[in-house]
């Protein structure tokens, strides 16, 4: 259990910026979900956090000790890789316990601290079975007890679920996140998922470009992005951006509204031709074309009336919910 | 229907072709062999005088005796051990070597690796035959002729074996270091907690490939071994030829040789299955 500060880290690989300088300071027991498109350099951060790859410059500090030049093991981490990195001769027994094991723990406490995380992760049937003997899930959370019986101060998650079918994926997001509860450790949380991340997160950040573009509480993420990018990038299906000429209006603010803000009426002002719809049982999704080639998504119930397609259709919203970007995509 | 049947018999009929040319080349391979093992039970003189025996004869125990015990130069027995020493010696010191530099290739940066690698890489250009003269001079000028670290050093360094292990250790995802790293693991510990139990497959291969190579030397063993205590079995069994007008010990020389391909046909035997078992065993 500690904290964990990231105060203006930077990572350059040669000549090119991976990450342009990040500060978080996470709480003790927080659990923070990292969330971003691929390549925007969240694997690079978390590793830099775990150890795994220099910090060109700035500070992490765990539990207010600057770690930069620590090994990894020296630095109370411990980790869950994507593909779970399980040693592939060993048994499971032997996977949880190899980092003890090195780290010189009597043998009866090694037995006793695996037992437990066999019983927390009900992997207690298969502790004498190899790796290859388990199927994905159980090996996941093999990886996830190999990184409970070390008692660190944080757990670093590098995508652990994206290997794992949908359903599978929803049930072990909530063990995960019940069991990080359960043992109060800090968390880093990587996922290019961004249900993962809403559901999942105390705390989002959601990177860009190796930039972090907003810090947050999910809702508050959700109902007040801070940038463009991330109206675009949290939301399911995504926001709807209309610039200012489409909207009649003077000056270049672009306006974001999100599908379910937006409403179906012969009185709105923007007009707009039906292209296609998905009807997805609750709701409907009808996908609109401005005149200009906008795209626009609206989300309807299920009951309501669903314009044909072709037809043209006026849309409207609620004022309070417009969200205006200046042509940098920040928030004004 | 009919037709069917009658491609079902062609087939039937090739099969048996098939077998029967494969019994036909296994015969014709195996009978120098069993000539050699007929030669090794029977008498001098009936090894001498025309016709050739067909069938073993009644004296294997006292030519086998004979050949283990006493042989032509040196007995069998110590020459068996000479090579068993030296392959063993030759097979581990390489699959050490050349383990140990493929991890340096694949997981250390350090200055000039390429270079490294690339000097690993002639060697394997200059077969021990190409070097011998100057290698020889060096082993002479150590005064290890006639000493199993002159039969095996010399014949150690190789480039084929850390090729092997370097290509196989490129296969082992990085992940694996890496959780290795954060458990705690130093270098040396996740070499050999990891990289070496994973590799044992592929030691085991290289170990029968390389026992064998080292079984069949024969060049350099002549060289540097004038001593008969120290000849190894197979460039034993030349010298066992008389030299001017001496009659050969025939049932001698041939009990040397068929002594001489027991060690390695066991090598192939025993490794092979724990080398199946190694590929039955090994991960995905
Ligand atoms: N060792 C390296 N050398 C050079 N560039 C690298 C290296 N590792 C990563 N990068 C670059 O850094 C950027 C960020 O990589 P990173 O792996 O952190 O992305 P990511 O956000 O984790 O993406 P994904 O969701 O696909 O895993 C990428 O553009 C990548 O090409
Ligand atoms: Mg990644």
């Amino acid at each position: 259990m500690a904290t964990l500060t990231l105060s203006n880290v930077k990572k350059s690989f040669g000549k090119t910026d991976v990450i342009h300088g990040i500060s978080i300071s996470v709480e003790d027991g927080e659990f923070i979900v990292i969330v971003g498109p691929s390549g925007c350099g969240k694997s690079t951060l978390l590793r830099m956090v775990a150890g795994l790859e220099t910090i060109t410059s700035g500070d992490v500090q765990i539990d207010g000790r600057r770690v930069n030049d620590q090994e990894p093991m020296d630095r109370d981490i411990a980790m869950v890789f994507q593909n779970y990195a399980l040693y592939p001769h060993m048994s499971v027994f032997d996977n949880m316990a190899y980092g003890l094991k090195i780290a010189r723990t009597p043998r009866a406490e090694i037995e006793e601290r695996v037992a437990h995380a066999a019983k927390l992760l009900q992997l207690e049937t298969f502790l004498q079975r190899k790796p290859r003997e388990l199927s994905g899930g159980q090996r996941q959370r093999v990886a996830m007890g190999r990184a409970i019986v070390r008692k660190p101060a944080v757990f670093l998650f590098d995508e652990p679920l994206s290997n794992l079918d949908a359903k599978l994926r929803v049930q072990m997001r909530l063990e995960i996140k019940a069991l990080q509860r359960e043992l109060g450790v800090t968390a880093l949380y990587v996922t290019h998922d961004q249900v993962e991340a809403m559901t999942m997160a105390d705390r989002m950040v959601v990177m860009n470009g190796g930039i972090a573009d907003q810090v947050g509480e999910p809702l508050e993420v959700y109902a007040n992005p801070a940038t463009e990018f991330v109206a675009g990038f949290i939301g399911s299906p995504p926001t709807n951006f209309l610039s200012a000429d489409i909207l009649g209006r003077s000056g270049d603010t672009k306006v974001g509204v999100r599908p379910e803000h937006t409403r179906l009426s012969d009185s709105g002002s923007l007009r707009a031709r039906a292209a296609y719809s998905e009807a997805l049982g609750a709701e409907t999704l009808v996908h609109l074309k401005c005149a200009d080639g906008t795209q626009v998504t609206v989300r309807q119930d299920a009951a309501s009336t669903i314009p044909q397609e072709g037809n043209e259709v006026g849309l409207d919203w609620d004022p309070a919910n417009e969200m205006r970007f200046d042509p940098s995509g920040r928030r004004c | 229907m009919a037709q069917q049947n009658g491609m079902v018999e062609r087939r039937g009929a090739g099969l048996w072709l098939t077998h029967v040319g494969l019994l036909v080349g296994i015969a014709f391979i195996f009978f120098p062999i069993w000539l050699a093992f007929v030669a090794s039970t029977v008498e001098q003189q009936e090894i001498v005088r025309p016709p050739m025996p067909l069938l073993p004869g009644d004296q294997f125990f006292s030519n086998y005796a004979r050949a283990l015990t006493s042989g032509v130069n040196a007995p069998v027995s110590t020459m068996l051990l000479n090579s068993m020493i030296m392959a063993i010696g030759i097979s581990l010191g390489k699959i050490a070597i050349s383990l140990l530099s493929a991890f340096a290739i694949v997981y250390f940066r350090f200055p000039a690796r390429r270079l490294f690698f690339w000097l690993i890489f002639l060697t394997l250009m200059l077969p021990v035959e190409v070097r011998i003269v100057p290698t020889y001079e060096v082993i002479a000028n150590f005064g290890m002729l006639n000493s199993y670290q002159g039969l095996i050093l010399p014949l150690i360094a190789s480039a084929t074996a850390t090729f092997l292990f370097r290509q196989f250790f490129m296969t082992v995802p990085d992940e694996l270091a890496e959780a290795a790293r954060v458990d705690g693991a130093g270098p040396m510990r996740f070499f050999f907690d990891i990289l070496l139990p994973m590799s044992r497959t592929n030691i085991a291969a290289l170990f029968v490939i390389l026992f064998i190579y080292g079984w069949n030397q024969y060049l350099w063993p002549l060289l540097i071994t004038t001593d008969p205590e120290m000849n190894t079995i197979v460039m034993g069994i030349k010298q066992m030829f008389p030299s001017g007008d001496d009659t050969a010990d025939w049932p001698v020389i041939m009990a040397t040789s068929i002594l001489a391909m027991v060690p390695p046909v066991l090598v192939v035997v025993g490794m092979q299955r724990l080398f199946i078992r190694g590929l039955v065993d090994s991960e995905k």
